[in-house]
């Protein structure tokens, strides 16, 4: 049997909440609703269902989706060693049997015939047919499906099935608002509260500017970053060109503005 | 004349001078005065013989009182030594045919010494008036210089607004410019220097100094959405033409009003001068309401404007602190005593200094009112949810407390009160009465709307210019149009004539298969095996369940992504009859675009095709024949059979104008194909070269813009030019006849 301790989160990981979404995961979790997390890069979708594993003290398994991952990549396969062969659980697979919570990030990586899998186990059935080895499992009670992805840079190909997002119910992120995201930063890093203020700020010029030259704004987890460096010694100018400006755009114009932004906002 | 006495001390100089011009004596004590402070004894001596020269010229007594009156101001900046150099200037002058220059020149000087102080500097330009005073000055014969310039007098004329914008290397550029251009036209020489033509300004504007709002226009929309959430219209407008009222930035519901270009000035740069002024309108858009001016007097509502402006900083800088440290720099610090107020009006003084106290918390001033009222000021502004009526009450009482008599006077005091970021403020005020004319009763008379379009309105290109490796900017007008429609029937007997080489070239078309290798997993049979798919397989058939027998890949070639265009040439010597044959270029060169058409439709890679003629550079036409939505059908042929020979090839335009159409096509590869009979070439320019050379320029710029060009050109003598124009990219047809094979054979060459 697997280590069901090696999946729980030890320590209680930050998360501000914006609204009330802990209740209604609290909700959804009591009736073993599968979940779907939607929003921007860094805005806090992953921090927030580890900080809910953490508070149901649930086993949490997270697998990084990509577009080169088959569906035995989450079920499991057939390895060969000195006996002939023998089986091995995927993630998926594990979570099901331990009643571990399955994380799924960026769902919408991995091909689609890939996410066809996890039908069976976000409805009423709660199973998982492993044909391969000719198994049927029922999940764990304590299972649960979470899957998150960025409608940020939705194209064509990458969308869900209408079939796997009617399985779901859904959290819409988006980066806090300015005064609670001020509150992160000085929860998280320890800074004061009035240069966070200003970092979010520079975060928000960035922001609107989303569609203009810039694909993503700056993410409460790249404004975390400036403020560890500012707490670390760093000048808040060169920790804020470094931190926020220099990752997210090579424009000159934007570069331009958001240096400009930067040194408006620290007088 | 009213004659004034010679002081006795001064006879000796006035003897010297020895000048009979009535107008000349009642100046001359008070020029010798200040003359004698300024100079040495030599230098007063050189100033009055000089001084007796001018008089004897024979120009009259203009050059001699404005020498009189200016030299002392010229020589303090200058010092006295510049005089001989000036002096060799106006002799060259006076001994050629631009005597009437002199007394321009001489006017111009003092404004020009202010710019230019050094010697050096005033060196250069001095020789740079002479070279152009050289080659704008006519001759019949070739040996003396017979005709004046006529540009030169106007250059003076112009020259302090010029050194105002421009500094002395972009001056040189802008006159080189002008003499290079109309030297041979003694009219438009006159515009260009006059400022009167549209290049001249084009070329100053150039020219100038300083951060131009075009070059950063993006930047600044950025900075309006990125740090305000606001945007708007841009609108600049020049302040290189209106010296005596400048104009002042403003908004309205049409968009904002900016200079086109700032200078550096206190250490802030231009753009971050722009900055400051669309942050200090972006400030009155958020938080100022206009209120009724009606029972205002001038002075309180200028009052009202200072305070509300005041207020909108302050509630920006709140935002953005780090906008205080421009505004500072930008905010004028008018001294306290500048201003008398028993001789002129303190007005705006008064209200710079508040302005200056209100922004600055360490101000200089003592004056209690303005202490007074900047702490209620601070106050109000602290307590929040002040708005502009609450300013108003302040700014009137300030009126108030503050008022004096002088305040009527006419002159009034201005030094140190412009606050060049600032707005006109005319968004702030209503009016219960709009005007007590009797005009504003009549209804306006709507604009009739019916007037038709004609033609879409020309797109301006620059061209480049050899001589002076430069461009000159907006020079040729390019107007597109669809070309008119024939009989589409035509092109499907040309191409019914041409059926046995469309047979071949299908073959040909079948063979250029696309390029890029996409890989296809599981195939049960294919080109590689798929090492992970076949272990999968293996560990199932091991452990006892059925494997996947689609264990093999093979790729798929796909990606063939090529925009075409082809450029046809459609100039008058395309209807000269081809050597040996009996058809004309222009014929052949239809039955070759026709199958090439066909052939590339088959292919189905984007592709347009278009015509143009030129006639001079104001008419450069531009005519479409298929667009790249169109398909290859009636329609295009129908175009196709209608082409028509007339007129000159000005490439270049052409080239660009094609270039900015394929440059929105989503392409890997950009071809363009243009089809020529011979050298690019304009009846309005003299200059073989010139063309040739503005072609090579713009295939260039093609290249920059990953378009690749390839010229086909059926003149059997185009080696001199065509491998100038195009490189190594072209291919020259000696036997026209062969084109229709040719055309379509090289297409598929290029593209293979």
């Amino acid at each position: 049997m697997t280590d069901k301790d090696q999946y729980k989160i030890k320590q209680e990981p930050f998360y501000q909440a914006q609204a009330d979404e802990v209740a209604l995961y609290e909700a959804a979790y009591a009736a073993r609703l599968p979940v779907m997390v939607k929003g921007p890069t860094g805005c806090g979708k992953s921090r927030f269902i580890e900080y809910m594993a953490w508070k149901l003290n649930k086993p949490l398994i997270t697998v990084a989706c990509n577009e080169d991952m088959t569906a035995s990549d989450l079920v499991g396969r057939y390895l060969l060693d000195a006996n002939g062969t023998r089986w091995l659980d995927g993630p998926l697979t594990t979570a099901a049997r331990i009643g571990a919570i399955c994380y799924l990030d960026e769902i919408v990586e991995a091909r689609q015939d890939t996410t066809v899998v996890i039908h069976p186990l976000t409805d009423h059935r709660r199973t998982l047919p492993l044909d391969k080895k000719g198994e049927l499992i029922s999940a764990h009670p304590d299972f649960q499906l979470v899957i998150s992805y960025n409608p940020g840079y939705q194209s064509l190909m990458k969308d869900l099935k209408q079939s796997t997002k009617q399985r779901f119910t859904a959290f819409d992120f988006d980066y806090p608002t300015a005064d609670i995201e001020a509150d992160i930063l000085s929860k998280e890093t320890g800074m004061g509260k009035e240069m966070s203020a200003q970092l979010v700020k520079i975060g928000q010029a960035a922001r609107n500017l989303k569609g203009h030259g810039l694909d993503e704004g700056i993410s409460t987890r790249l404004l975390v970053y400036a403020a560890t460096l500012i707490k670390g010694g760093v000048a808040p100018r060169s920790a804020c060109r470094m931190a926020l400006v220099r990752p997210i755009t090579d424009d000159a114009d934007i570069r331009a503005t958001l240096d400009h932004a930067i040194d408006a906002v620290f007088a | 004349m009213e004659t004034v006495a010679i002081p006795a001390e001064l006879e000796a100089y006035w003897k010297q001078l020895d000048c009979g011009f009535p107008r000349v004596q009642p100046i001359f004590a008070d020029c010798i005065w200040e003359a004698l402070t300024a100079l040495s004894t030599d230098g007063v001596n050189a100033y009055i013989e000089y001084a007796r020269f001018l008089g004897k010229m024979g120009r009259g007594a203009e050059p001699i009182l404005i020498f009189l009156e200016e030299w002392p101001s010229v020589a303090r900046i200058l010092g006295e030594d510049a005089l001989p150099a000036i002096a060799e200037c106006i002799r060259r002058m006076y001994k050629s045919p631009n005597g009437k220059a002199i007394t321009p020149f001489l006017q111009s000087l003092p404004s020009v010494a202010r710019r230019l102080p050094t010697g050096q500097q005033m060196q250069e330009y001095l020789t740079l008036v002479l070279e152009f005073m050289e080659s704008t000055t006519g001759s019949i014969h070739g040996i003396h210089q017979t005709f004046a310039s006529p540009g030169l007098p106007e250059l003076f004329k112009q020259v302090p607004m010029l050194l105002g914008q421009l500094s002395l290397a972009g001056l040189k550029k802008w006159v080189d410019y002008g003499a290079r251009h109309y030297s041979d036209h003694p009219e438009r020489q006159i515009d260009y220097f006059s400022l009167q033509s549209a290049d001249s300004r084009a070329v100053l504007q150039r020219e100038r100094h300083g951060t131009l709002l075009a070059d950063n226009e993006r930047q600044l929309d950025m900075y309006l959405r990125g740090l305000w959430r606001e945007e708007d219209q841009l609108i600049p407008y020049s302040n290189a033409f209106d010296e005596l009222r400048q104009p002042v930035p403003y908004y309205d519901k049409l968009g904002i009003r900016l200079p086109d270009v700032y200078n550096d000035a206190h250490g802030i740069s231009g753009i971050d001068r722009y900055r400051a002024l669309l942050a200090h309108m972006v400030g009155h858009r958020r938080w100022s309401t206009a209120i009724f001016a009606d029972n205002m007097s001038p002075f309180q509502r200028m009052a009202v404007e200072f305070f509300e402006d005041s207020r909108v900083e302050y509630l920006v800088m709140r935002e953005y602190p780090g906008l205080r440290r421009i505004f500072m720099a930008l905010h004028p610090i008018p001294a306290e005593n500048a201003c008398d107020p028993e001789k002129e009006s303190g007005v705006r003084h008064r209200l710079t200094m508040m302005s200056r106290a209100l922004l600055d918390p360490d101000h200089p001033y003592q004056n209690p009112h303005v202490i007074e009222f900047a702490q209620r000021f601070h106050a109000l502004m602290e307590a929040g949810g002040t708005g502009t009526q609450e300013m108003a009450e302040l700014a009137i009482a300030f009126v108030a407390k503050t008022r004096r008599q002088s305040d009527q006077l006419a002159k009034t005091h201005f030094k140190d009160t412009v606050i060049d970021y600032r707005d006109d403020n005319r968004h702030l005020w209503k009016f219960y009465e709009q005007s007590d004319d009797e005009e504003m009763f009549e209804e306006h008379r709507q604009k009739s709307a019916d007037e038709e379009i004609k033609g879409l309105p020309p797109r301006h290109y620059r061209e480049w210019d050899y001589n002076t490796q430069s461009y000159r900017p907006d020079w040729v007008s390019v107007y597109e149009a669809l070309h008119p429609k024939g009989n589409a029937a035509d092109i499907d007997k040309l191409l019914e004539k041409h059926a046995a080489l469309a047979k071949r070239l299908k073959k040909m078309l079948d063979l250029l298969k696309p390029q890029d290798k996409v890989r296809i997993r599981y195939q049960e049979e294919g080109s590689e095996l798929d090492l992970d798919v076949a272990l999968r397989s293996l560990i199932d058939y091991k452990s006892g369940a059925s494997p996947d027998p689609r264990i093999n890949m093979s790729h798929r070639n796909d990606g063939r992504n090529i925009a075409v265009m082809v450029l046809l040439d459609l100039s008058q010597s395309l209807n000269e009859k081809a050597a040996g044959c009996d058809q004309t270029i222009l014929e052949l060169s239809q039955e070759a675009v026709s199958l090439l058409g066909w052939a590339v439709e088959k292919l189905g890679d984007p592709f347009a095709i278009a015509g143009f003629h030129s006639n001079t550079r104001h008419d450069v036409r531009y005519l479409h024949i298929k667009g790249y939505s169109e398909h290859w059908g009636d329609e295009v042929k129908g175009r196709l059979a209608a082409m028509e020979a007339s007129y000159s090839t000005r490439m270049g335009a052409a080239m660009r104008h094609a270039a900015h159409y394929m440059e929105k096509q989503q392409a890997d590869k950009k071809l363009m194909l243009i089809l020529t009979d011979g050298e690019p070439a304009d009846v309005d320019s003299k200059d073989g070269r010139l063309l040739i050379e503005d072609a090579r320029q713009a295939v260039q710029e093609l290249d920059q813009q990953g378009i690749y060009a390839y010229c086909i050109n059926l003149d059997p003598k185009a080696d001199e030019y065509v491998a100038d124009i195009f490189g190594k990219q072209y291919a020259i047809i000696d036997r026209v006849e062969s084109l229709p094979e040719r055309l379509p054979q090289l297409f598929i060459s290029l593209t293979k």
